[in-house]
């Protein structure tokens, strides 16, 4: 029941938001909410950590970029796309990260992620260090012009609101509920006879494919698909959003990327700009010494101390 | 002599040698990250961030106190490991019974905060610190021209990665440590001081990050990013070897090495991403690495 009472807030205030703040701004918060809520299905969910999540991220970007500028795809196509594409590089490097466990997972994973970002620095089409510049948002199925920024943030919210959807639904499923058991005992999970490493890869792709959905979207607000997005930097960027939104909740990421997102762009606007990774890093020892449940996690526990 | 079957040997032992010193960097970080391990099972995230600071250490003594690198060689590991153990102390033993995530989350914070803070102070092109005089020039072998400060690398980190093998592998002080890993509840119960041994080796192992800092310092750019680049090279190793063994460590990072500087000769466009692939490799026939113990 408060879950859906806090769904309908948050779907009102999405509606409301771009009249009251800078859409793109917004919309680059939906983005990361996006991206965060995916790595937090992970995380949050079944245990693992990912430190390798910029990679679909990028490739997300790059694909649609390249679909909507080389092969001339309407938006809807090109998000397919650049998810399809990240699905299926999760489908890969998930069957080789779910070989190993806890620490190692986040050092395979990482690898990974630098393994593709390498590629994506010397292959032809991605534009290397200068990235693909002036990808066409173009007309949602031919009819509706997304060059303008308030189209543009109606279908932005409304690919967020079916990748939390998904999240959401993944979660609360059968499949969901093993998932949980696989983070809460994994031996007991296999002796109940489920194959827990299928069920981590089929996590990791959903997981994947979502952060690819949020990278294609994000090239298209943006036109601009960059080496930023698939750089180690980003994979840790999502972790900090989640562990200070608080990991393992379904609005934590939401507003953990929110906050991050907000810092990021007050900091960079000011003479602070220098001391962003710094503080980033501030952030992630804070969180881990003092606030590991993080905003959303705290607030759960605030009321239910006092209000019931 | 120079050519045999159509491949320049020159540039074939050039980049032999480019290999191996890239490879001892890694088996130095790669010793430090598995006795770390060992003892502690986190994997510190900021092994790169403080090889990074140690460079920094021997350019900043160099040039604001006129400490030369011989003295640096010596003190800059010992200035890191301290700073090892006042985080060990300070910031990991807080939190050393949560989930091991969180100490790796909070050594990658660490690893943020010192490399934000160096590009801020120093910017993000890089420095360069002179080849000691007494290292200078090189030896012409028939097939290569060996630079003498290369030379000294390779035998340097070969003999402080020997050293400390047999530290673990031979003396009592290692029985210890590898009685630690084993079963650090019993040996409490022996008596013997497990929180002193855990903040220890937390700071031998960043110490020999610093060292390999300082070592680093004359034949890389000393830059902030130079130890994140680095690391996740290292991380790879780590799963290629395995983090069973000492010997494994070391020589997973020398081996791992060799193979990138032979990429570097023969098919150039994949140097950056071999060692990755080789990874890959691994993990799909030996899951649990070259040399790895577990399941």
């Amino acid at each position: 029941m408060k879950i859906s009472k806090s769904a309908v807030a948050l779907v009102a205030l999405g509606l409301v938001a771009p009249f009251v703040l800078y859409p793109v701004f917004v919309m680059k918060v939906l983005c990361f909410a996006l991206f965060a809520c995916a790595f937090n299905l992970l995380l949050g969910y079944v245990g693992l950590l990912s430190f390798g999540h910029a990679a679909f991220l990028g490739t997300g970007g790059y694909i649609t970029g390249y679909m909507m500028m080389e092969a001339g795809l309407t938006p809807e196509l090109g998000i397919l796309c650049g998810t399809g594409a990240a699905a299926a590089l999760g489908a890969v490097y998930g069957k080789l990260a779910v070989k190993r466990e806890g620490i190692y997972f986040a050092m395979v994973t990482l690898a990974l992620a630098q393994l593709a970002f390498f590629v994506y620095l010397q292959a032809p089409f991605t534009g290397g260090e200068d990235g693909m510049q002036g990808v066409p948002r173009g007309h949602l199925f031919g009819l509706i012009d997304l060059s303008d920024n308030m189209n543009m943030y109606y279908f932005v919210f409304a690919i967020f609101l079916f990748g939390f959807w998904v999240v959401n639904r993944t979660i609360h499923s059968p499949f969901g509920q093993i998932l949980k058991a696989i983070r809460e005992n994994e031996p007991r999970a296999i002796s109940l006879g489920y194959n827990v490493n299928d069920y981590k890869w089929a996590a990791f792709v959903i997981s994947s494919a979502l952060a690819g959905l949020a990278g294609s979207t994000k090239t298209l607000v943006f036109q601009l698909a960059s080496l930023t997005d698939a750089h180690w930097h980003m994979s840790g960027e999502v972790v900090l959003m989640t562990l200070l939104g608080g990991m393992g909740t379904i609005f934590g990421p939401i507003v953990g990327a929110g906050a991050v997102v907000t810092i990021q762009n007050y900091l960079s606007g000011g003479e602070l700009g220098n001391y962003i990774h710094i503080i980033m890093g501030l952030i992630f020892v804070i969180c881990v010494l003092a606030f590991r449940s993080g905003i959303v996690g705290e607030f759960q526990k605030f009321m239910k101390k006092n209000f019931s | 002599m120079a050519t045999f079957l159509g491949i320049n040997l020159f540039g074939l032992f050039g980049q032999l040698l480019v290999g191996l010193i890239n490879g001892s960097f890694y088996a130095l970080l790669s010793l430090g990250l598995a006795i770390i391990f060992g003892l502690l099972k986190i994997i510190n995230f900021a092994q790169g961030a403080l090889y990074m600071l140690g460079a920094f250490f021997a350019w900043m003594a160099l040039n604001y106190m006129g400490i030369n690198y011989w003295a640096a060689l010596l003190f800059v590991p010992l200035a890191v490991g301290f700073l090892g153990i006042l985080m060990e102390r300070f910031l990991l033993r807080p939190i050393a019974n949560e989930d091991h995530l969180y100490s790796l989350l909070l050594t990658f914070g660490l690893a943020l905060i010192l490399q934000g803070a160096f590009t801020h102070l120093y910017g993000s092109s890089g420095l360069s610190y002179a080849i000691p005089e007494q290292l200078k020039g090189g030896n012409r072998l028939p097939f290569m021209y060996l630079p003498n400060y290369r030379a000294w690398i390779i035998l340097a980190s070969i003999v402080v990665c020997a050293g400390t093998w047999y530290m673990i592998e031979k003396t009592k002080l290692g029985a210890y440590l590898r009685a630690g890993t084993e079963n650090p509840q019993l040996m409490q119960a022996f008596g013997i001081n497990v929180p002193l041994i855990v903040t220890l080796t937390f700071g031998f192992g960043v110490g020999l990050a610093g060292f390999a800092g300082v070592m680093a310092a004359p034949v890389y750019s000393v830059s902030p990013d130079m130890g994140s680049n680095m690391l996740i090279v290292v991380f790879a190793i780590v799963v290629i070897g395995g983090m069973g063994s000492i010997g494994g460590a070391i020589l997973t990072g020398l081996g791992m090495g060799v193979v990138e500087g032979l990429t570097k000769y023969f098919y150039p466009e994949a140097s950056t991403t071999v060692i990755f692939a080789v990874m890959v490799i691994v993990l799909l026939t030996k899951p649990a690495g070259l040399f790895g113990k577990e399941a």
